[in-house]
């Protein structure tokens, strides 16, 4: 990197980007508006710390933008082992939270369009076919993604991945460190822990060579550290939902996880889930509800439909219906306790073989159950993804247990994440609208 | 008054067809009119209503209720509600009891369980396609050049039934075209494309879970070949409602009459 590429970086980045993004936060937050076209007189005004949502999100793809001018680049799965990269000063880049952002700007169609021209089947993952679609044409509502020099992808979410990376690692000739996790059925066997421990372990000198630098395990501690706090801090966020009415939807959760799932490890992301525990409190003090009039608390299992997140959050609201707990965005919670300081690499490869997707669907039966007593939960929707087999598989056994052994009604809805072509408008609101009319709301 | 003593309104509009049913103050139905589905929907609606005051009388202080498909686009009704939520409570006014209705119709397919007081239990729909509806078979009858009157008679009568493997109806298509190619006659394929149907619907019930008795609703009620199938898939009799196209309809009008200060 010459200094040319750094003052090139330091500029765009540090000097305008920046200041701009800052001057739009502090603009979003003069305003704190909704805007007109919203109908959210069931629904809590917005979060006061969304613009700095906004903000740290816009800037995260901004300095994506330049990466390449300043630091090296890596491309990595939603539940990768990230400490190792950050601790050796990685540009970290997550093509699934890249997906979602497509998915939310409503762009996927004609960026997936290009990976199916190509020659991707319609019934792969369309989080890797938006990003195969961007690589391939460059589209992207962030800007430009930068060019990854390492690639990381861990097997705990799903087997598309291992695929998908290898399509990557083709395409930008770069090398890729797979770290592959067996499957946790009960508990994670001391030989799983010491495989994955190991694989951790080789891919450092791999990581060291691409970054050009040494790994400095005190840093790796440190980012631990703050990988943990922010993630507990999350967990309590969360479970501030206990609290009836509920202070946070899960279409809030599903918008301010951005920072935990792409930003962990960062002392920022630590400050930005402090505050939001501050304003979720504030809100509890003073009465204030996501649901205007809550009647009826759900729980929702599986990936948000990226694309209608506000539609759905209006026809449930003006019910009186409240999303309160999700399975997915306790996904990046859940596993802060596994965090420990003093063993750092046993307890990541440990952490990383217990994501939800790695366990089996009798452990995700038994954590909609905790989190039903939990919650203080009425009833469940069932988000039948047609792109994550993984977290779908199990789906209509977990219904039938969910109704026969908690006695609450659960819905099954078909969609998909990120494709708006798996998702029918009429057919959903239907089976919504006849769920609640269940609930008798 | 008019010739009818009705008290309350429901109007079911489907994707096939469009349906009014009035009750008496004590449930029954007192009036009715089913029409095809008009693709102008308001009009249908205002066309139905100006029938009813004819026959009726004036309709100020009685309720309508909407329901189906189209319920959104009837302005004049008091409320709307789902067509699954009317199904059921149709369905329980008819056998006074509850059970699992099957509700084949034009559009969608639905399997719901009824509870004790006509209340909806559980649900299933089919999925966002039209494998298993009444849409299915009618390109079917279409393609092998039958009326739909005629299907489920020629399916039972058949003595042998060609394996479709497909619900899905544009694939199950491909397939009959594929039989007919093959010198296949239409009696084999037509029992073969009930039973697929069947097994769809065996599916649904099977995922909400079955408390007898097995009802049926739905234009398809009329196809008997349906109702034998569904006998022999689930070996339990299947109590078919007496006008299956109105079940919705009627189940609409019994929730406007609990509108009815008594």
């Amino acid at each position: 990197m010459s200094i040319g590429d750094s003052l090139h970086y330091y500029v765009n980045v540090n000097l305008v980007g920046r200041a701009a993004l800052r001057w739009q936060r502090w603009q979003a937050e003069r305003r704190s508006g909704v805007p007109s076209h919203w109908k959210r007189e069931h629904l809590a005004p917005p979060l006061k710390i969304a613009p700095r949502t906004k903000e740290l999100i816009a800037r995260h793809y901004l300095e994506g933008r330049y990466a390449n001018l300043q630091r090296k680049v890596a491309w990595v799965t939603s539940g990768a082992p990230v400490e190792l990269l950050k601790a050796l000063d990685f540009y970290v880049l997550y093509p699934e939270n890249h997906g979602a952002v497509c998915g939310t700007a409503r762009v996927v169609e004609d960026i997936a369009a290009e990976a199916e021209n190509a020659g991707y089947s319609r019934d792969i993952c369309s989080y890797a076919r938006t990003d195969i679609g961007a690589v391939l044409s460059g589209k992207t509502p962030v800007g430009r993604l930068p060019r990854p020099d390492l690639l990381l992808a861990c097997t705990n979410i799903c087997q598309t991945v291992l695929f998908w990376y290898r399509v990557l690692a083709h395409h930008f000739d770069v090398p890729l460190i797979l770290i592959d996790t067996p499957f946790v059925y009960a508990e994670a066997e001391d030989h799983a822990i010491a495989y994955v421990k190991r694989q951790m372990e080789e891919a450092i000198p791999i990581a060291e060579r691409v970054a050009g630098q040494s790994f400095d395990e005190r840093k790796f501690r440190e980012v631990a550290r703050l990988s943990r706090m922010a993630s507990q801090l999350w967990l309590e966020v969360m479970q501030r939902n206990t609290h009836r009415p509920a202070p946070l939807s899960v279409f809030d959760q599903f918008i301010h996880m951005a920072p935990i799932v792409e930003m962990r490890g960062e002392a920022y992301t630590v400050d930005f889930y402090a505050a939001l525990l501050n304003e979720v409190d504030a809100r509890i003090a003073h009465g204030v509800s996501a649901v205007t009039h809550e009647c009826k608390r759900l729980l929702w299992d599986n990936l948000p439909i990226w694309y209608r997140l506000r539609y759905l959050a209006e026809v449930l609201g003006q019910r009186g219906v409240v999303l309160v707990a999700s399975t997915y965005t306790n996904a990046w919670g859940e596993l802060a306790p596994l965090i420990d300081l003093e063993r750092p690499f046993e307890s990541m490869a440990r952490t990383y073989l217990h994501p939800i997707l790695n366990q089996g669907a009798g452990h995700k039966l038994a954590t909609m159950q905790r989190m039903i007593a939990a919650y203080h939960l009425d009833g469940a929707i069932l988000h039948s993804d047609r792109s994550c087999k993984p977290y779908s598989i199990g789906q209509m056994d977990q219904r039938d247990r969910l109704i026969s052994e908690q006695g609450i009604p659960a819905l099954l809805l078909e969609a998909d994440h990120n494709d708006p072509r798996a998702y029918a408008e009429e057919q959903v609101a239907n089976r919504l609208e006849a769920f609640m009319e269940m609930l008798g709301v | 008054m008019g010739a009818f003593d009705v008290r309350a309104l429901g109007i079911d509009i489907g994707s096939a067809t469009a349906k009014i049913v009035g009750v008496d103050p004590a449930g029954t139905p007192a009036w009715q009119l089913l029409e095809q589905a008009e693709p102008r929907v308001e009009d249908q609606v205002e066309r139905f209503l100006a029938r009813a005051q004819q026959e009726i009388g004036s309709l100020t202080g009685i309720p309508l209720i909407a329901t189906g498909c189209g319920r959104g686009l009837v302005h004049q009704a008091s409320r709307k509600v789902t067509e699954i939520t009317c199904h059921a409570r149709g369905i329980y006014h008819e056998f006074q009891r509850s059970g699992t209705l099957v509700d084949i119709g034009g559009q969608d397919s639905k399997v719901i369980r009824v509870g004790p007081q006509g209340d909806v239990v559980d649900f299933a729909m089919n999925d966002k396609c039209a494998a298993g509806t009444g849409r299915f078979l009618e390109n079917m009858a279409r393609r092998l050049a039958v009326s739909l009157e005629q299907m489920g008679p020629i399916a039972l009568a058949a003595s042998a039934e060609v394996s479709i493997s497909s619900t899905c109806t544009v694939f199950a298509e491909s397939e009959v075209i594929s039989l007919i190619a093959h010198g296949v006659s239409p009696e084999p394929i037509l029992g073969g494309l009930h039973r697929a149907l069947i097994k769809r619907i065996v599916a649904m019930i099977r995922s909400v879970g079955l408390a007898p008795p097995l009802m049926l609703s739905g234009g398809v009620a009329h196809n008997p070949a349906i109702r034998h199938m569904l006998e022999e898939e689930m070996k339990t009799e299947v109590m078919a409602s007496r006008q299956p196209q109105l079940v919705g309809a009627y189940g609409a009008a019994l929730l406007a009459l609990e509108m009815v200060p008594s």
